[in-house]
Parts: C-alpha cells; sequence; structure tokens
C-alpha cells in the first residue's frame, strides 16, 4: 500500500489531544484553529485526587479533564461531527478500516498506548493508554505518523501499530479510531459561542463538582495529604510521591504548570473572539498560578533530590504553595463564572 | 514564565524531540518555546526508574526464596499492576494473586502460562524457568 495525504500538516502541540484535534480540524478546513483555542473550547483544564488509586505505585492526580473529552467537545461547540469507532478485540478489523480511511485520503486520530511505542524513549515507556497520534498515509508496511508531541513526523510499523491500539489494561484503546466528517465554515460568532461554553463549563468544573477530591477543593486536598505524606510513608516514599505529582504536572504533555499556561494561552487568544478586557487580567492569574505551580515543583525537586534527607518543614512548604494556589483559581474561577459576555 | 527562562537541560526525551511550552514573550504575550529538559522533572523520573529497578530486584529475590512465582517477577519488569497484567490475561486479579504463589504456579496448565507468557513477551519456558 502507498498512499500519502500530502495536504495534512504536522503541528506540533504540547499535549497530544489538543495536537490531533488542532491538526484535524485544521486539515478540514478550519484554519483559526489553535491548540490553546481547542484546550479552552473542549474545557481541558481540571484538578483531580483520587484517593486510595495508586497509579505507577505514586498518587494519582490528573491536571486534566477525561481522555477524550477535548475532542469531542471542541467539535460539538463547532457542529463539528465526530466519527469514532473501536473494535473490542477484532485486531484484524481495525486493521482494515484504518488502512481504507487512508486510502480514502482521510487523516485519522488513534488512541494508542505508550508502553510499545518504538520512537519513546524507554525511560517514558508507561503503562498510560491514551497517547494519541495521527496516521496520515501509508508506505508499504508502515503507517505515516504525525505525533502531536513530536517536532517533525515518523513511521510506525504495521505490527507495531496494532500493539500500541490494542494496549491493555486501564483506558485499553480497543483500536479506537477518530476523525471530524462533513466540516463546514464556522464563523465568529460560533466560535465566540464555544469559547464562553467551555469557560463556563470549565469553572463549573473547578468550582463545583462534588466532594473534596476534584477542582480547587482537589488541590487542598493534595495540599493536606503531602502534610502528612512524610509520617505516613517515611521519607524516600513520601519524596518518591512527590515526584509522581512533578511528572504529572511538568512531563511532556502539560505545556508545563500543570497545563496551567495553557489556558493562560487560551484567555489571551479568547480576547480576539470576546473583546473584554477581563479575559487578560483573568489570563494573567493563570500565569501566576502556572508559575507557582512550576516553583512548588522546585520545591519538591529539592526534596526528592536529597531522597531521605528530607524535613517536614520542607513539606509544610510544598502543602502551603498548594493553598495559594487553590486560591488564586478559586478566585479567577469565579471571576470567570460571574462574567457577563 | 518567560521564554529566556524555559529551561534547556539534559533529558531522556532529547534523542525523541523537544517538547513544546507556553511561554510568555518580551511584550508579555503568549508564544510557544521548545525545552530540552529540565533537571526538576528528570530527577523526579531518574528515581521514579530506581525505584522500579529495586521493586524489580526485590521480586527476584522473592521468586529465589520461593515466596514468589515468577509472575510476580515478571508482572514487575514489565511495570505491570494488576490492572494492566489482568488486562493483558484476562483473568481476574483474584487468580492473579493465587498464580503469584509458588505451589499454584508449578500447577498451572500449559495454556495458562502461554497466556502470561505473552503478556510478558517471553516464552513459556523462561517463565516457567526462571528462579530469580
Amino acid at each position: 500500500m502507498d498512499k500519502e495525504i500530502t495536504t495534512f500538516k504536522h503541528i506540533q502541540a504540547a499535549h497530544c489531544e489538543n495536537g490531533a484535534t488542532t491538526s484535524l480540524l485544521r486539515y478540514h478546513g478550519l484554519d483559526f484553529m489553535t491548540e490553546p483555542l481547542a484546550f479552552g473550547m473542549g474545557s481541558g483544564i481540571f484538578y483531580i485526587h483520587i484517593p486510595i488509586l495508586s497509579i505507577n505505585n505514586g498518587p494519582a492526580i490528573s491536571y486534566r479533564s477525561m481522555p477524550g473529552w477535548i475532542f469531542s467537545r471542541t467539535c460539538k461547540s463547532l457542529g463539528v461531527k465526530v466519527v469514532r469507532k473501536k473494535f473490542g478485540t477484532n485486531e484484524n478489523a481495525a486493521h482494515d478500516f484504518l488502512d481504507k480511511k487512508i486510502m480514502e485520503g482521510v487523516p485519522v486520530g488513534c488512541q494508542v498506548g505508550v508502553f510499545n511505542l518504538p520512537y519513546f524513549p524507554p525511560e517514558y515507556r508507561f503503562h498510560f493508554n491514551a497517547h494519541n497520534l495521527i496516521v496520515y498515509g501509508k508506505h508499504g508496511n508502515d503507517y505515516l505518523i504525525s505525533d502531536p508531541v513530536m517536532e517533525t513526523v515518523t513511521t510506525l510499523s504495521e505490527e507495531d501499530m496494532i500493539k500500541v491500539r490494542f494496549a491493555k489494561g486501564p483506558l485499553a484503546p480497543k483500536g479506537h479510531v477518530y476523525y471530524p466528517e462533513n466540516v463546514h465554515k464556522v464563523d465568529n460568532e460560533t466560535i465566540k459561542r464555544g469559547i464562553i461554553k467551555g469557560i463556563k463549563r470549565s469553572a463549573r468544573d473547578m468550582l463545583h463538582v462534588p466532594g473534596n477530591i476534584a477542582g480547587v477543593d482537589g488541590i487542598k486536598y493534595t495540599s493536606k495529604q503531602i502534610r502528612k505524606w512524610r509520617d505516613k510513608l517515611g521519607p524516600r516514599k513520601a519524596g518518591l510521591y512527590l515526584g509522581q505529582i512533578v511528572r504529572m504536572q511538568e512531563e511532556i504533555g502539560t505545556g508545563g504548570g500543570g497545563f496551567r499556561f495553557l489556558y493562560a494561552a487560551f484567555l489571551e487568544q479568547a480576547y480576539q473572539y470576546v473583546p473584554n478586557e477581563q479575559l487578560l487580567s483573568i489570563s494573567e492569574d493563570f500565569t501566576k498560578s502556572g508559575d507557582l505551580w512550576r516553583e512548588s515543583a522546585v520545591q519538591m525537586g529539592r526534596i526528592y533530590k536529597g531522597r531521605i534527607n528530607n524535613e517536614q518543614k520542607d513539606f509544610e512548604v510544598c502543602a502551603d504553595l498548594l493553598l495559594e494556589i487553590a486560591d488564586i483559581e478559586k478566585n479567577a474561577f469565579l471571576k470567570l463564572k460571574k462574567m457577563n459576555f | 514564565m518567560k521564554k529566556e527562562e524555559l529551561p534547556q537541560d539534559d533529558s531522556a526525551l532529547k534523542a525523541m524531540t523537544r517538547e513544546l511550552c507556553y511561554v510568555k514573550d518580551n511584550d508579555g504575550k503568549y508564544t510557544t518555546g521548545l525545552s530540552t529538559g529540565w533537571d526538576v522533572k528528570k530527577q523526579a523520573l531518574d528515581n521514579a526508574w530506581e525505584d522500579i529497578n529495586e521493586r524489580v530486584e526485590e521480586a527476584r529475590k522473592l521468586v529465589r526464596s520461593g515466596e514468589k512465582s515468577p509472575i510476580y517477577y515478571f508482572m514487575e519488569l514489565r511495570l505491570m499492576d494488576m490492572p494492566v497484567l489482568s488486562g493483558y490475561t484476562g483473568f481476574w486479579s483474584f487468580n492473579i494473586k493465587r498464580h503469584m504463589k509458588p505451589d499454584v504456579f508449578n500447577n498451572l496448565s500449559d495454556k495458562k502460562l502461554a497466556i502470561y507468557a505473552k503478556a510478558f513477551e517471553v516464552s513459556v519456558d523462561e517463565l516457567k524457568n526462571f528462579k530469580g
């Protein structure tokens, strides 16, 4: 098989799902789409700390909403129809469907696991199953891949493709593919409505999800836990837990500062469609929050760098920083919630 | 974060790509910058790997001393936990825990061993004969 969709343009993004959303929609003629817009319209910003559950032997913390939601919500806001297909355990059907779409000239988004993704460095290959990439062609046995977090395009063999599309465990992709269909021109009024909807939804998620583990309350919850970790887990394990927080927050895919800089960039871009000066000042609030998240990472880094040579007061400093962040974000989202557009 | 403050430290990621970050330019506007890595998160990743290697070593010892079956070792070696191994094998975690007992493991059918071997990407012989 030999096919390349030459009009598809690879776009590097901070986060894979934003990136897939952006480049697929731009391919279909929505040239205004950017990563921050996709992230904001899709209400990607979030915070949750799930107690008891552990991931890779550390705390289960996320700075973003559920995988798949950004793409779905952004497309819905713009009136773009999304086609999604999953294949259970049927690898042949998944393979044939992908090849058929490529032959038809349709770039396809694929959900994959990174454990067997050969172009990822071994140090980064964990059982994380919600990575996204775009297939835009096939030369012989190799798929042409646009991985949104990468600077350049790459390839993936047929065998590796099946492996990563059928990775198992939590969030198993089951061959999941997706692409927009029947994309029409979108006017500025629709974009504006999408932006407002995205903002209001994020404000609701960050302020009003019941319980104390999600949204702004979730940040306070983590702060409270951090104060207990050293006594509860011992200095070494407590340090590892902090390391996991920093990785979730700063590793590739977040744009830095746990997606907060990305959200600040979104509010700045939103201002072009919704000219309300308040958006710019709230954007500054999120820059401040992102900077503080970075500062807390530096502080946590000092603790786990020393491995066991840490003290309770170091943990208190981190916990206090998180409280400060929770406060800033609470006020910022309250302002967004009350804004009249 | 300002563009010029974007860290350009060493990292394992360098072999694959520089990563895109959102930063402020000199006019205070958002733009993007590329980073080769940041020591703070490199240290976190290095520590995580050190922990993984220790867990694998610990698992090896438990197999050697006859406290755990090879399934426990290979699960750790492949960075799996119960939900992941359960996903790859189709076995309930309750059963996997039983299969981690050497006595139960020694009586496992070849069919079940083959399922584990495939999940761990080793041969049935390697799995069966792993002594730690």
